[in-house]
């Protein structure tokens, strides 16, 4: 089978400002003044009815600014990025639990740990050297068990590879915690010094009984009680998970349910034993540690605490409201009912990211004023009233990102942007000056500095030390110092004093995906990432990849066999939003009933047209890992694609 | 039972190198103290971030009471030990393997090895023009780096890094034996019908530039390859969270070549298709 000749579009650089008077006009060449004037105009003008969505591919300082923007020159908390689409349950579920968002383990310590679970992660292919680590582990003897509805190439290197229904994440996980706990495996220390909620949690999973698991998640019960010995007997055990968790309408209970699991069995606050959220974009780590969302100032300290708000207000002279602002999914809600109407969009593409893209777009039209900044006119920008050219930040920019090991590293400019594309930060001041705010920042370590004087977590990160130890993780409260790798230690220290709060475990139930599969629509689709290719592909798109393919439809051999479609047979795909058309592919990976795609090809086969947006109540996260679809053979006289 | 250690402090042994007394901690290798002693030896199969693998015999030194010389960049230094680095033996070796190495391999590519064939006086050519050679056209089979066989010695550094010590893709592997041994792919296979995974850890270790991107080989036959007008800034990667720290080589204002700090912590020199060639979109700029 020769691979498919599809170049993808290739998006070139903006290079100048584009405006114009109204959507039905195609867009014209404005210059810097007049665009940022008009930007400021339709601001201004909607003040009280604002939402910045700011990057998380962006530097720290610039998600620093963008959101003292929106707190200081906008006076909103509504300020939020992609991580919603993401990796939000994530911190909220952390977070709910120790107090602090950030994955609690190293890369570096999963080299030297004895069990490693990989939870709705593909890292083989969505994070190829973090993988590495893992392979350097399993060299040195540790077992790896992949726990995945495909058997990925991840799942190729497991010991065991424990295939379960999509959306039964929970049932699983407290399949688990039952058996360690009937197994006299529970760390009963641990448990009484670390934790609240134990007696709950029993209760709670005492119904998971392995053959009830096995029936709902589709994973023989022997693989479940092996899983769950292994991770309670290990000395250190690391459980890593990524979209595959958190990207269903009750991630952050999926992300809590497996938390329980380390607080069971003490896994967690010690060298090689902790808990791993993969991160999906280089700084959504950073974004979130900025303040870039709606519930948090810099340093991940709490809006709702008076003291933080008062330490803020001084610092920047202003007033901050003192409630949590609305998240990007509350955010399109809101565009929707018309209670929010003008937005500042940082190199953020939306209308092609968002669950059920259709709709993403709908809200977006009906926006009073869109101002979107990027380096390319993405499809979100061709929505906009004003289109900003900025810089790459990785490549063009000075300043930091932090990865998902809470390593704050310096990114550095190494070419010189094109036409007039100016930095994020520069276009930023630019506005709230017109706004009424005279920011001025020399470069970017003047934003740090600022950043370190008001964040106790990053206080000792001078850019001189992050470039002598390559990057310094949080937190880092000390110039002199630097702490462990492992974040929660004092969980087992002996003096309750230093132990701190305990960790709770999540009382959280089971509850199957929201788009349920029927007669009509009777196969689950999932999504993900392959190897070569990233998000919207507007980037990856870019590069002459020969592992690229384009978009396909991955079926099981046993569903290609029963619809009678072959490979690079196209086939309308359907779901309850939606349909698109596209090829098919046949992996053996996946099991009869389970489909495959990417949302990497959105110009060739809008995936996210067929997605749902049903969200995590908490963290605002759509179910982008579990739609419903159909699969129809294209009557010979309707190909006219 | 944890199965690895996590180690202890490692003791400082004393030896000498050159009539010198040197101090390295425990389980370096005569390379590294030869290094941190500021000798310079010259090394090709040898990789900071690979297992020795003793293929090029380039870096041999003399150990007292060792009746072979010993290759630096694998044998451990021990306590006592008594090492000469310049002595006519080595030097006589050294000149020899460079000779054998030059006559049957085009090392127009590979870093400082003028130098060294300066330094001991090699005479590649005194083998004659007729000296074993591939005589083989560069593979240039997909859009994002090319391997041109001409240049290989055969360092199996590419094989290990796409193998068990990094990669564990296992797409490049030696074919052949004795004077038949060659670096392929499965079946001798283009590359766009192998394993390959398109990382370029492989590029990142080759010593001889036998493996290259596909826009350095463009343009070294374009004649507008040029070092010294290239800057190289470490930055951090933007496609994913788990933060790889990219050194960017810029030409012109041109990425054309994309390395990784070998000694950064998260990725040891490695990098994945993307980090590694995905940079294009920034300078899509017309």
């Amino acid at each position: 089978m020769s691979k498919r000749d599809r170049t993808p579009k290739t998006y070139t650089r903006l290079t100048h400002p584009l405006v114009r008077d109204s959507r039905d006009e195609p867009f014209r060449q404005a210059s810097w003044q007049e665009a940022l004037d008009r930007a400021a105009r339709g601001l201004e003008r909607n003040r009280g009815a604002f939402g910045m969505f700011s990057c998380a591919r962006a530097t720290n300082e610039m998600n620093y600014v963008a959101q003292k923007f929106a707190r200081v020159v906008m006076g909103t908390n509504n300020v939020d990025s992609c991580n919603r689409t993401c990796h939000a349950p994530s911190v909220a579920g952390l977070s709910a639990a120790f107090g602090s968002g950030g994955g609690t383990s190293s890369y570096e310590e999963i080299e030297h740990t004895d069990v490693i679970v990989m939870w709705g992660s593909n890292a083989r292919f969505a994070h190829p050297i973090f993988f590495q680590h893992v392979l350097k582990g399993i060299r040195n003897g540790a077992r790896m068990y992949a726990v995945d509805p495909r058997r990925t190439s991840t799942a190729e290197w497991a010991e065991s590879w424990l295939g379960l229904n999509v959306g039964t994440d929970i049932p699983m996980a407290h399949a688990i915690g039952r058996e360690i706990i009937h197994a006299g495996l529970a760390n009963e220390a641990f448990i009484a010094r670390a934790t609240t909620g134990f007696e709950e949690y029993r209760a709670l999973v005492e119904p998971w009984t392995l053959s009830l698991a096995e029936k709902v998640t589709g994973v023989p019960a022997r693989a479940i009680r092996e899983l769950a010995h292994a991770y309670a007997r290990a000395e250190r055990a690391q459980l890593c998970w990524t979209l595959g968790i958190t990207e269903h309408h009750n991630g952050t209970d999926n992300v809590r349910a497996l938390i329980n699991l380390s607080l069971l069995t003490g896994q967690v606050g010690r060298y090689g034993a902790g808990l791993q959220p993969l991160r999906g974009q280089n700084n959504v780590q950073g974004g979130g540690d900025m303040g870039a969302i709606p519930n948090r100032l810099p340093g991940f300290q709490d809006i709702l605490d008076p003291a933080t708000r008062l330490k803020f207000e001084t610092a920047w002279d202003t007033v901050i409201r003192p409630h949590y602002g609305l998240n990007l999914t509350e955010m399109f809600e809101a565009m929707e009912d018309g209670t929010l109407k003008a937005v500042y969009c940082i190199g953020e593409n939306p209308a092609q990211s968002e669950a059920d893209s259709e709709q993403a777009v709908r809200r977006l039209r009906q926006l009073d004023f869109l101002v979107v900044q990027d380096i390319f006119l993405t499809k979100t920008a061709e929505l906009a009233d004003v289109v900003l050219p900025a810089t790459a930040g990785w490549a063009e920019t000075d300043g930091t990102t932090t990865n998902s090991e809470r390593r704050v590293q310096r990114v550095r400019r190494a070419v010189t942007p094109p036409g007039e594309a100016r930095e994020d930060i520069d276009i930023i001041c630019e506005l709230a000056a017109r706004l009424g705010h005279d920011w001025k920042y020399a470069d970017a370590e003047t934003v740090w500095n600022e950043l370190r004087s008001v964040s106790p977590d990053h206080y000792g990160m001078t850019y001189e030390r992050l470039a002598e130890h390559q990057g310094i993780q949080w937190p880092c409260p000390s110039t002199e110092a630097l702490e462990p790798t492992y974040l929660h230690g004092r969980l087992w220290e002996k003096d309750p004093a230093r132990r701190g709060a305990p960790a709770p475990f999540g009382i959280v139930r089971h509850d199957p995906p929201v788009d349920l599969t029927d007669e009509r629509y009777p196969i689950r689709l999932t999504t993900g990432r392959r190897l070569d290719s990233y998000n919207t592909g507007v980037q990856s798109g870019g590069f002459a990849s020969p592992l690229r393919r384009g978009e396909y439809v991955e079926l099981s051999p046993e569903d290609a066999e029963h619809y009678g479609v072959v490979v690079g047979e196209k086939v309308q795909v359907s779901s309850r939003r939606g349909a698109v058309v596209a090829p098919v592919w046949v992996d053996p990976a996946l099991r009869p009933g389970l489909a495959f795609m990417t949302m990497h090809f959105p110009d060739d086969v809008d995936t996210n047209r067929l997605t749902i947006e049903a969200n995590c109540p908490i963290a605002g996260t759509a179910e982008f890992k579990a739609s419903a679809i159909r699969i129809d053979k294209l009557p010979v006289a309707t190909i006219v694609r | 039972m944890t199965v690895t250690s996590l180690g202890i402090p490692r003791r400082l042994l004393e030896f000498t190198i050159d009539g010198e007394a040197v101090r390295a901690p425990e389980g370096s290798t005569i390379l590294d103290a030869c290094r941190a002693a500021g000798k310079d030896i010259p090394t090709l199969c040898q990789g900071d971030t690979l297992r020795p693998k003793n293929a090029c015999r380039v870096c041999v030194v003399e150990v007292e009471g060792s009746r072979t010389l010993v290759p630096a960049c694998s044998r451990r230094a021990e306590p006592g030990m008594e090492v000469r680095t310049d002595t006519e033996r080595a030097r006589h070796s050294r000149k020899i393997v460079l000779e054998l190495l030059a006559s049957s391999v085009d090392l127009s590519t590979t870093p400082q090895v003028a130098e060294w064939i300066k330094e001991y006086e090699a005479k590649p050519d005194r083998f004659g023009p007729d000296a074993a050679r591939l005589n083989e056209e560069p593979k240039v089979d997909n859009d994002l780096y090319v391997r041109d066989y001409d240049k290989c010695i055969l360092c199996y550094k590419c094989v290990d890094a796409c193998g068990d010590q990094w990669q564990n893709t296992f797409a490049i592997s030696v074919a052949g034996r004795g004077f038949d041994a060659r670096i392929a792919v499965e079946h001798d296979a283009p590359l766009t019908d192998s394993a390959c995974v398109y990382c370029g850890n492989c590029i990142e270790v080759c010593p001889t530039g036998a493996l290259s991107f596909k826009s350095e080989f463009d343009m070294r036959t374009a004649g507008t390859w040029d070092e010294t007008r290239q800057s190289q800034t470490t930055t951090v990667c933007a496609y994913c969270g788990v933060g790889c720290n990219l050194t960017l080589h810029v030409q012109d204002n041109e990425i054309v070549k994309v390395t990784s700090p070998h000694d950064n912590p998260v990725t040891h020199g490695n990098l994945c298709i993307k980090g590694r060639f995905g940079y294009q979109h920034v300078q899509n700029r017309d």
